[in-house]
This record gives C-alpha cells, structure tokens and sequence, in this order.
C-alpha cells in the first residue's frame, strides 16, 4: 500500500493553509485530495468582495484570496490531486480516493486533515410545505449557477433566510437584472452580517421582513408561481391574517449551513452540537491522527479565520508525525450560560503558549462579561460591548492561566453587566 | 443626524454622522471616512463576471478597481455585460479602462486558462 506522512481531505482554504503549515514544520511528505477541478473550493463562487482583511489587511475577493494560497502551494512544491473524491476513511488512517487516472487508491497515512467544508440546508431539511415544483434552489446552488457558470436560476426571486450567503445573492441577481423582492427571516434578528444587509438589501431597496417565514410554495404548473409568507409568534407558530403573497418563480434557501462530516461520523468520531467533531488545542479529533479544521469543524463566516485554523490543524498534524503531541492531561471545555459551542473542547497538550477559545452566542446580547471558570475559580473575564450569534467570538487565553485548574473542566458563559 | 452601518470591513460597526459631519460609533478613521463620503458622495465596488468567449460556458470573474458612484452601478454593470474577454485570463488584467470615465478600470480576479 502507498504510504504518505500526511493526507489533507480538500483543497478549499482550510486545507490549502493545513498544508503550508504543515510543510513549514517539516513535514514534506503531504498529499491533498481535492474532488472539484480546482484548489480554493467555495471561494471560487464567492466573486465578491471583502475577503483577507485580517490575512492581507487588503480587501479582496474570493477568487483573488484562494488564488494567493494555492499559488503558495505549488510553489512550495505541495503535491495534491484534483477531480479526487475521496470515498473512505478507516480508524487505521488508510484513505480511499479515485479519479479517472488513478483510478481507486488505498494510501496509509500517519495523520489525515480533515478541511471538507460544509453544505447548505435544503428544502427537505427545513420541512417546507406547499407544491413540490422547480424553482426551490438553495443560495449555494444559484451562486455557482451564475458565478461559475453565468445563468440566473430565476427572474423573479424571493429568499428565505438572512444567512450571508442569501444576502450577497439577493445583490449580485439584482445585479444581473432579477427583481428580488424581499427576503424573510424566521428569527426576529439576521444571522447576515450587518455591512451585508446594508450594502445588499437596503442599497437596492430589497425589504427583510423578520420573524416571518414560508407558509407555503404554490407551483401547479411545476415552477413555483408564488410564495406566501407569514408571520410567526415567538413559539414560532404562523400567525393566521398576516399572510403576504408573493408572485415569483424562486425561492432561493440560506437556512444554514452544515459542516460536511459524514466520512468522519463513520470513523465513530465524537461529535459535537455544531455537528461537526469534537477536537482538542491540536484540532485532533476522538480517533488519534485524524485532525479537522475550517467548515467541517465549525461553520465560519470569515474565510480569514478558516485560513487561521487550518494553520492550526496543519502544526497539529506536523507534531502529531513528529511524536510530539503527548496527552497530559484531559480537560473539559464546555458552553453554559448564553454559549451555544465552544472550541476546542477538549485541552490535551501543553504545546501551545496561548488556547484561542472560539464560540458562538445563542442570541444577541449587549453589555456582557464572558467568564472563564473551572469550577468555582474564575480564570478569565473579558468584557464585550455587543455579541451576535452570526458572528463568531476568538478569545486567546495565555497557557500559565490554564494550569492547576481545580476541576479538569473549564465552562464559557455570559454574564449581563449590571 | 443620521444613523448607519459601515461596510468597510465586517465589524459593520453602527455609525452616526451630525450635520456637520462629525462621526462617532466608528472603531477606526475608515469607519469616519465612509460615513462622511456616503453623506456627500456614496461609492461602491462592483463585482460581477464578464463572459469567457473563447470557451463553452464559461464565465470569468471582475471587479471594479476603485469604487464607484453609488448611481453608476446599473450603467457600469451594462458595460461589463457588452463585453466579453478571450482566455487565459490573468488576475489583476484590465478588462475596461476607465470605465465611462468614471476613473475605475474593470479588473480580472480569476486566472482561467
Ligand atoms: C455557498 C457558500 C458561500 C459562502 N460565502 C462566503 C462569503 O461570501 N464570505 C465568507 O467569508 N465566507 C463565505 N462562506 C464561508 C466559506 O466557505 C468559508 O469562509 C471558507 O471558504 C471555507 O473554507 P473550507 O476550506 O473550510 O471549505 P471549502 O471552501 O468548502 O472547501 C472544502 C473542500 O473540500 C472538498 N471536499 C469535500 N469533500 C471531499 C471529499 N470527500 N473528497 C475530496 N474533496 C472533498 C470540496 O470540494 C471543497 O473544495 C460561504 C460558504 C458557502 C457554503
Ligand atoms: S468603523 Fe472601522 S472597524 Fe468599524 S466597520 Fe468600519 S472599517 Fe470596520
């Protein structure tokens, strides 16, 4: 069997900066998998703005900030494959890929990364009611169509969902001579950013109604034809009498995204409540030498954070090879008060000189402490003015402060700032 | 007075802005910068694709290369969708220079080959 020291599984942003990481701490021997025919994955339909402010402290688009990385692999010499699916992964870390040429391989690694990304809810997800007819695409799918291959899926369009992806199609359709005529969010707050509703929505006159959501698609021809919607109370029950009606022949869906785990689900790796693996400060997952990193751990909404955790995944995987990454202990880091997830949730290693802790809020909240606590010793409180769930927190805690904790527990929770 | 979002970066911090242009809610002087030029003189960038002509369905992604007044987009956009380009295409070729005088070039972002 072909043997190689490390497999990163796709060649998007995360994996692509896995890969660099991991060659810059010496390891040479890397192969990454990549199913499409390009390296970058979802930047390369993303043709707009906004990417690399953190990274380049420049603004650039999508297309522009994957090339930058994949330009710094093949100069580096990084072999990776396209057009290469990979089908199977065991716990002894043989992956299993084919392509037209190769045809299907068996390659034994010492550490495989997984960077698979995410995938977006569909119709069927969301339970939608009404006709079953064309003309129900999820924001994903209409941003390849037009930025990839250059047709509108739809004349007259109605979003459901405020998630970014929704936001930034709702323009770029405008853009190409669609009438967009409102978007409409369950929530009664958008899960976009707010530059994004700014600059997508209220420019072009687009409405967002909140807290009202898709009472059903009518489509007896087989396209959709209208779509109603309806308010809903805050059990998130259809108010009756507050129907709007909406002649169209799209609903576009940006109802969230899912990380894309099911290779790593059949490994019986531990999962989260973000449906992505459980990982510690290595970004290793439950099945030792198998790492994880940018969409598929955790849905992001900045790619220069996905780019900043595929580093990290890479170092992790490089010491993993290298015999470095010796457990020493086995803390819990878990959610409470106001906290939805926190990564890592695991502390194992004493390699890294600072543990940057990321998560997400439940709901919008302004004025809050966010304590750090193991057991009754507070290790951490950081003030923040303004938290929303679309946007995730980093919050770097020096290693000193994480040693002789008195519980191997360390909990995130919000506490409101009288 | 007046309120609004920035959309420099993705903090979007809130904003306002007083008649005589002071600003506050910014978290950095690009935050004042836009709030007073979107008051005076609101600019955007523009990104969209221009069709591949020497290739099967093909299309190839652009930007302006400065922004633009924000009552040019719909005549800019017509500009760029009059036009196609030939492969390869490199990131950073002008594709329109100047475009309707405006002083913003259409720029690739995407190398095809
Ligand atoms: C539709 C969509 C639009 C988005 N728009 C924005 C945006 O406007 N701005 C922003 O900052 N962020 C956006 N995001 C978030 C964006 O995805 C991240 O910021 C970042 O680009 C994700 O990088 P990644 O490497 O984790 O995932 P991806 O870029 O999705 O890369 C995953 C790669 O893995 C490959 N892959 C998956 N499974 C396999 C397999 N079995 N074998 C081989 N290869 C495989 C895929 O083909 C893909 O190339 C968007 C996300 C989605 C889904
Ligand atoms: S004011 Fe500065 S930090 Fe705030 S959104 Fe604008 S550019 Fe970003």
């Amino acid at each position: 069997m072909i043997k190689r020291d490390l497999v990163i599984i796709g060649g998007g942003s995360a994996g692509m900066a896995a890969a660099i990481e991991a060659k810059k701490n010496g390891i040479d021997d890397i192969l990454i998998l990549e199913k499409d025919n390009v390296l970058g994955g979802i930047l390369n339909q993303c043709i707009h703005n906004g990417f690399g402010l953190t990274e380049f402290k420049e603004e650039l688009t999508g297309p522009e900030y994957l090339s930058r990385f994949a330009d710094v692999v093949k100069e580096m010499g990084i072999e990776y494959k396209l057009d290469s699916l990979v089908l199977d992964v065991t716990e002894n870390k043989v992956v299993t890929y084919s392509n037209a040429n190769d045809g299907i391989v068996n390659i034994e690694a010492k550490a495989i990364v997984f960077a698979t990304g995410c995938y977006e809810r569909s119709a069927g997800a969301i339970q939608l009611s009404g006709d079953r007819c064309s003309g129900i695409i999820t924001a994903g799918t209409a941003q390849k169509y037009l930025n990839i291959h250059g047709y509108l899926a739809g004349k007259r369009i109605v979003i459901l969902g405020s998630g970014d992806i929704g936001l930034i199609m709702a323009r770029r359709m405008t853009l190409e001579g669609a009438k967009v005529l409102c978007v409409s969010e369950l929530m009664p707050y958008s899960n976009g950013l707010n530059r994004n509703i700014a600059q997508c929505l209220n420019d072009y006159n687009i409405p967002l109604y909140l807290s009202r959501s898709v009472l059903r698609v009518e489509g007896k021809s087989g396209r959709v034809e209208k779509v109603v919607l309806a308010a809903v109370d805050d059990k998130m029950k259809f108010i009756p009498g507050t129907e709007m009606e909406f002649e169209c022949d799209t609903l576009l869906l940006s109802v969230g995204l899912i990380p894309y785990v099911s290779l790593l689900d059949k490994l019986h790796a531990e999962m989260s409540s973000t449906k992505g693996a459980k990982v510690n400060d290595q970004l290793m997952t439950s099945i030792p030498g198998v790492f994880a990193c940018g969409n598929c751990l955790h849905v992001h909404d900045v790619v220069d954070f996905v780019t900043d955790e595929g580093r990290e995944a890479g170092r992790g995987a490089a010491n993993y090879i290298k015999g470095l990454s010796e457990k020493k202990r086995h803390i819990t880091v878990k959610p409470g008060n106001g906290v939805g997830y926190v990564i890592p949730q695991y502390i194992e290693t004493d390699l890294n000189n600072d543990i940057t802790f990321k998560f997400r809020v439940r709901k919008p909240i302004k004025d809050v402490f966010v304590n750090f606590k193991s057991g009754d010793t507070l290790i951490q409180k950081v003030v923040k003015m303004v938290l929303i769930p679309s946007e995730m927190v980093m919050i770097k805690i020096n290693k000193s402060k994480l040693e002789n904790l008195p519980v191997d527990e360390i909990e995130v929770s919000l506490e409101e700032r009288k | 007075m007046k309120e609004l979002t920035c959309i420099v970066c993705p903090r979007g911090c809130r904003l306002t802005i007083d008649d005589e242009l002071n600003v506050t809610g910014n978290s950095c002087p690009r935050g004042a910068q836009y709030a007073k030029d979107e008051l005076t003189n609101p600019k955007r960038m523009i990104t969209s694709f221009m069709r591949v002509k020497n290739r099967e369905n093909c299309v190839v992604s652009v930007k302006t290369s400065t922004s633009i007044p924000k009552g040019k987009i719909f005549d800019v956009m017509e500009e760029i969708n009059k036009v196609g380009v030939d492969a390869p295409t490199h990131i950073g070729d002008i594709a329109i220079s100047n475009v309707l005088g405006l002083g913003a070039d259409i720029v690739i972002t995407k190398n095809i080959k």
